[in-house]
């Protein structure tokens, strides 16, 4: 035990060389922006499509339009809920682009197909927000001459948002994490950012140790951003406030 | 201003509404009376289509609002609604609650006038004007309105922030800030606490003296036999019976009236 603790140190010194004078922090600073991107930027792209969806899903099926727009939106969440990410990374970066025809960055691809992936599950998380605000909010909406989008957009979908944040919060914290998935197309992140420091140096121990520790540190900066949204978003309400 | 022809209303199996006519004019209050369940709030909700007929005719402005391919929500924006429940909107402020139809209005009809001068068609050169301009106008009809109604205190509070009765005002307000050309209220006084009811009943009668055509569904009795020019007695989806409030309140004519009366009074 000693004896381990004692290499410790030793690890820790190998560490902090290879970071500083081995170029090892512009790895990580790489990886760490890439991860951000591919989760903000996904997590925006997501929570759009899945809004659409979610729409489309609630809309009266009286007409033909909803009725195609719903089957489409069926086939589209069945498809991204019942393959893995990883999958989906593939298909889209070894199959799709090469039959189109185009060049993309691989951390282009993983923003597009973690964009489309959340897309698919926030669609279901916004269809429970929106099925929970009165009905009572899209009539008072469509009596004063709105239309159902209009309604939709002022209306219902801010107050569905303030229902699903916690929720939205988790979905979030899922996609930071799973980002480290893009490996397999190439593109840089967090966990190959530290993978590789850990190659160079033969020394994995302590690069896996910070990684671990800075995914922490983001996940929490993440919920403290999230409370604070969802306190400003409650200000209209009465009864309980705190979060 | 609005004629119901042969309206009938379906959910499914259960047929609601049977064969309504009837004709609301210009200027007119008309109370419509029944016991629960009798359809007198789906014969309401179908005045402006939030419920879609089964079948027959709505003339309103010259246009059957049961035809589909009308766009009901300019009809809606004359037709002002006040409901049960109030329903604000719990996420605006009660004086963004009145000023979100107007201005959601005005930037469609500026879109539209910008549109036909493009392609040199006619327009109203009054949907042109600068956009800051059109909401200041609307800013201050809606603080004179809440004026009138003594709520011009609460025009920063949230929904939530307010007594049924208030939020019930403004709700009136709200309809009243589109310069409707009739109003529908669908029971306004039933969720509030029994002295609430008058301050809401108050505005409803303000209302009326200053000759806004309307359409009231209560169980108010008093405020039917003051206020309307009309009253409609309606069971199981039929009109039985309609006249004055004094051949109504004292010389009814039906049994069932007369059953309905001896319960309520």
């Amino acid at each position: 035990m000693g004896n381990s603790m004692g290499n410790f140190d030793k690890k820790v010194e190998v560490f902090i060389e290879e970071f500083i004078e081995h170029d090892g922090y512009k790895w990580v600073l790489e990886g760490l922006r890439n991860t951000l991107i591919i989760a903000v930027i996904g997590l925006i792209i997501g929570i759009c499509i899945g809004t659409l969806i979610a729409t489309v899903r609630v809309m009266p099926k009286y007409k033909r339009l909803p009725r195609i727009l719903n089957s489409v939106c069926n086939v589209y969440v069945g498809f991204f809920r019942g393959t893995p990410i990883v999958v989906q990374l593939l298909l889209f970066y070894y199959v799709m682009l090469p039959l189109i025809g185009v060049k993309m960055t691989s951390v282009a691809v993983a923003v597009i197909v973690f964009g489309l992936n959340s897309g698919a599950y926030i669609s279901e998380i916004m269809r429970a927000g929106i099925l929970s605000v009165d009905s009572g909010q899209m009539e008072g909406g469509r009596a004063m001459g709105l239309s159902f989008s209009a309604t939709m957009m002022m209306i219902v979908v801010p107050q569905a948002i303030k229902n699903i944040l916690p929720t939205l919060g988790n979905e979030f914290i899922v996609l930071i994490k799973e980002t480290s998935v893009v490996s397999f197309v190439g593109a840089t992140d967090l966990y190959v950012a530290f993978n590789y420091m850990g190659s160079n140096s033969y020394e994995f121990m302590v690069p896996y140790l910070v990684m671990a520790l800075i995914y922490i540190v983001l996940v929490f900066f993440i919920s403290m951003l999230i409370k604070i949204m969802e306190r400003s978003l409650r200000k209209g309400d009465k009864g309980i406030q705190s979060v | 201003m609005i004629k119901v022809s042969n309206l009938c209303k379906s959910f499914g199996e259960l047929q609601v509404l049977k064969d309504i006519s009837i004709t609301i004019n210009k200027g007119e209050k008309v109370v419509v009376l029944g016991p629960s369940g009798s359809g007198k709030s789906t014969f309401l909700r179908c005045l402006n289509c939030m419920e879609d007929p089964t079948s027959g005719s709505i003339i309103f402005h010259g246009e059957d609002l049961a035809d589909m391919s009308v766009d009901i929500n300019v009809h809606r924006q004359k037709i002002g609604m006040v409901f049960q429940h109030f329903n604000l909107f719990n996420n605006k402020t009660v004086i963004e609650n009145i000023m979100l139809a107007p201005i959601y209005v005005a930037k469609q009809r500026a879109r539209k006038a910008k549109r036909n001068k493009f392609f040199g068609k006619p327009y109203d050169e009054s949907d042109l004007i600068p956009f800051a301009e059109k909401k200041e106008e609307i800013r201050q009809r809606a603080e004179y309105l809440l004026k009138q109604v003594n709520l011009e205190s609460k025009a920063d509070n949230y929904p939530a922030q307010l007594s049924g009765g208030q939020k019930q005002r403004v709700a009136i307000v709200r309809a009243l800030c589109m310069n409707p050309d009739v109003m529908l209220f669908d029971e306004p006084t039933s969720a509030l606490d029994p002295e609430m009811v008058g301050e809401v009943l108050e505005v409803m009668k303000k209302l009326a003296l200053d000759g806004m055509t309307m359409v009231v569904v209560t169980h108010e009795m008093g405020f039917a036999r003051e206020v309307a020019d009309r009253i409609v007695f309606i069971d199981e989806g039929r009109i039985i019976e309609e006249g004055s409030p004094e051949e109504i309140f004292n010389d009814p004519k039906s049994e069932r009236l007369k059953t309905f009366l001896a319960k309520v009074l």
